[in-house]
């Protein structure tokens, strides 16, 4: 990845609101061409205001922020040019039907009525929407939705495509519908950065993430590496119980126990197997093995869960 | 305050809304038709036939056409910039999605004035024409001018005065409610005190000058109403020229300052 053009530049980049707010905190970052990256925190961790800054909706309070070179605050015409946007909130044109929201969007971008068109219909089919081309807004499922949000987003056929919290609020399977589909146009070569506060999600798309909270960048990697550096293999999680704790304070002292109200979880630097012994131990406390993910990593950096 | 820079993209916006008003065509002109017909009956030939002396050197039906036109235009650029503009920024995140395109915030707002100034001029001219259509049948002379045919330009500028307002308001609502605030201490004292109905010259000193000065809507009445009968009436000892100049100047000075003001404030409370 070193190798490649860096896309999206950030450096010093700061976010004060009514000068006093703090919402992004001095962050760097280097986004590669074809790279798909996560920013990965809760709901407050700067994340939608560094995606804001990025496509110039948001003004920097302080720091650089380049975008394929151009600068956010004196060159956002051409950086707009080159960003298709999936906001969080649904802001589809209510007023027009699905296939001519996609045409008058097209508009936005000056983009030639019979090249939208030809546009619109092959991103009707991409999305499977093409059934829903002629139906009202209001008429699709919270799925379509997002996913007439991205096709609207690639209309202008962008470099880059931001992801606002992609899956939010989906149900199972219309968010492994906007999965593939997001794989799908990572293999095509769009650079994407998308922000979440799944972990799985992240771990499931990204080629990188950037762990925020408060603001900051607390950590960055490769999601299997950063799992793998910071909590290990294996997570044990039990219900708050003063004598295994104890227990396993003595058994396992390199170990890391995190109390979240009466969860327990336990994090260790090891291989599997290391946990079997404390288990074993206490058959009848309902302790649990698990493959270590993201938010563990989360949890062992902040000290605290992620969706509070 | 920065002069907004505005391209030919404001018309892009411009075009959206003219797209929902040509798909919501039937359910615009049927009200827009209805109300001068309900209020040319009602005061027109109604209150009129009560009023047997002549009006301005004129009829009463004479005298309120003009004004039906004006207020239909008010209307029409007010409420397009307030409730309207409303509901497109703040429920339907309208602006939002336009402002991550290449179209920049003051061209959305500088879009959403022209057309709130071309709905305003749309449903005067509806009403000019209904009124002409009237004047065909029942011969009432009603416009005696040919200069009535630039009426619509002269609604466009006016229309485009009180989208700005709106757009003002809407800046500076926090929910839509907040828009009874000037509807009922701006929009209609104005539909009733600026010699829409009865002319100017009835009220006392003190009124008149309050009309003249801030009410926007007298302004556009005497241009309307001098366009129509080809004759302009003075008051407050003022030349019938004087009136025309002070409105055409007030109306261009008083568009171009709340057009910028309309723009910055919307700037301000979108952009954060």
């Amino acid at each position: 990845m070193t190798s490649a053009e860096v896309l999206i530049k950030a450096r010093g980049l700061t976010k004060k609101f009514n000068n006093s707010f703090v919402a992004v905190d001095h962050i760097d970052f280097d986004v590669y061409r074809g790279e798909c990256v996560g920013f990965l925190g809760p709901n407050g961790a700067g994340k939608t205001t560094t995606v804001r800054m990025i496509y110039c909706f948001t003004p920097v309070t302080e720091g650089e922020l380049t975008v394929a070179g151009l600068n956010v605050q004196t060159q956002a015409r051409e950086i707009k040019h080159n960003i298709g946007v999936c906001p969080q909130e649904d802001n589809l044109d209510p007023d027009f039907t699905v296939v001519k929201n996609l045409q008058v969007y097209a508009r936005y971008f000056s983009i030639p009525k019979a090249v939208a068109a030809k546009r619109a219909e092959y991103l009707l089919k991409f999305f499977q929407l093409e059934e829903k081309r002629n139906a009202a807004i209001d008429e699709l499922s919270g799925g379509m939705k997002r996913r007439l949000i991205m096709a609207r987003a690639l209309v202008s056929e962008p470099q880059i495509l931001l992801l606002d919290e992609p899956t939010t609020g989906l149900d199972p399977q219309a968010r492994h519908l906007v999965w593939d589909e997001i794989r799908n146009l990572r293999k095509q070569g769009v650079t994407i950065i998308l922000t979440t506060h799944y972990m799985d999600e992240a771990a499931a798309l990204c080629d990188r993430v950037l762990i925020v909270d408060n603001g900051k960048i607390i950590e960055t990697g490769v999601p299997r590496e950063l799992v793998a550096r910071f909590v290990g293999e294996d997570v044990l999680e039990l219900e708050f119980d003063e004598e295994v704790v104890r227990n396993l304070k003595q058994e396992l002292p390199d170990a890391q126990v995190e109390v979240f109200g009466d969860q327990v979880r336990v994090f260790i630097n090891q291989p599997h197997g290391i946990f079997e012994r404390v288990v074993k131990k206490f058959p009848d406390k309902n302790l649990t093995i698990r493959n270590a993910n993201l938010e563990d990593v989360f949890l062992k950096l902040t000290g605290r869960k992620l969706r509070e | 305050m920065k002069l907004p820079q505005l391209t030919y993209r404001v018309w892009m916006v411009w075009r959206r809304n003219f797209d929902v008003f040509l798909k919501t065509l039937h359910l615009n002109f049927l009200p827009t038709i209805m109300e001068p017909l309900l209020y040319l009956a009602a005061f027109g030939v109604g209150l009129g036939a009560l009023i047997t002396g002549a009006v301005q050197g004129g009829t009463y039906l004479q005298f309120i056409a003009p004004g039906l036109i004006s207020i239909t235009t008010m209307y029409g650029g007010f409420f397009e910039c307030t409730y309207a503009s409303f509901v497109r920024m703040y429920f339907q995140k309208t602006f939002d999605a336009i402002i991550a395109t290449p179209v920049s915030v003051e061209e959305v707002i500088a879009g959403e004035l022209l057309w709130g100034a071309t709905r305003g001029a749309i449903n005067g001219t509806i009403v000019l024409v209904v009124v002409a259509v009237y004047d065909a049948v029942f011969h009432t002379g009603l416009i005696a001018s040919p200069l009535a045919l630039i009426i619509p330009v002269v609604a466009f500028f006016g229309a485009l005065l009180f989208a700005s307002l709106g757009m003002c308001f809407t800046a500076w609502s926090r929910t839509i409610d907040y828009f009874n605030f000037p509807i009922f201490l701006f929009i209609t004292p104005m539909f009733l005190l600026s010699g829409t109905f009865f002319p100017l010259s009835i009220l006392p000193g003190p009124l008149q000058v309050t009309a003249l000065s801030v009410m926007p809507l007298t302004h556009l009445v005497n241009l309307i109403r001098s366009l129509m009968s080809g004759a302009v009436t003075s008051y407050l000892g003022l030349s019938p020229e004087l009136i025309w100049i002070l409105a055409l100047v007030w109306i261009a000075v008083v568009t171009v300052l709340f057009f910028l003001l309309a723009i910055h404030l919307m700037k301000r409370k979108l952009i954060k």
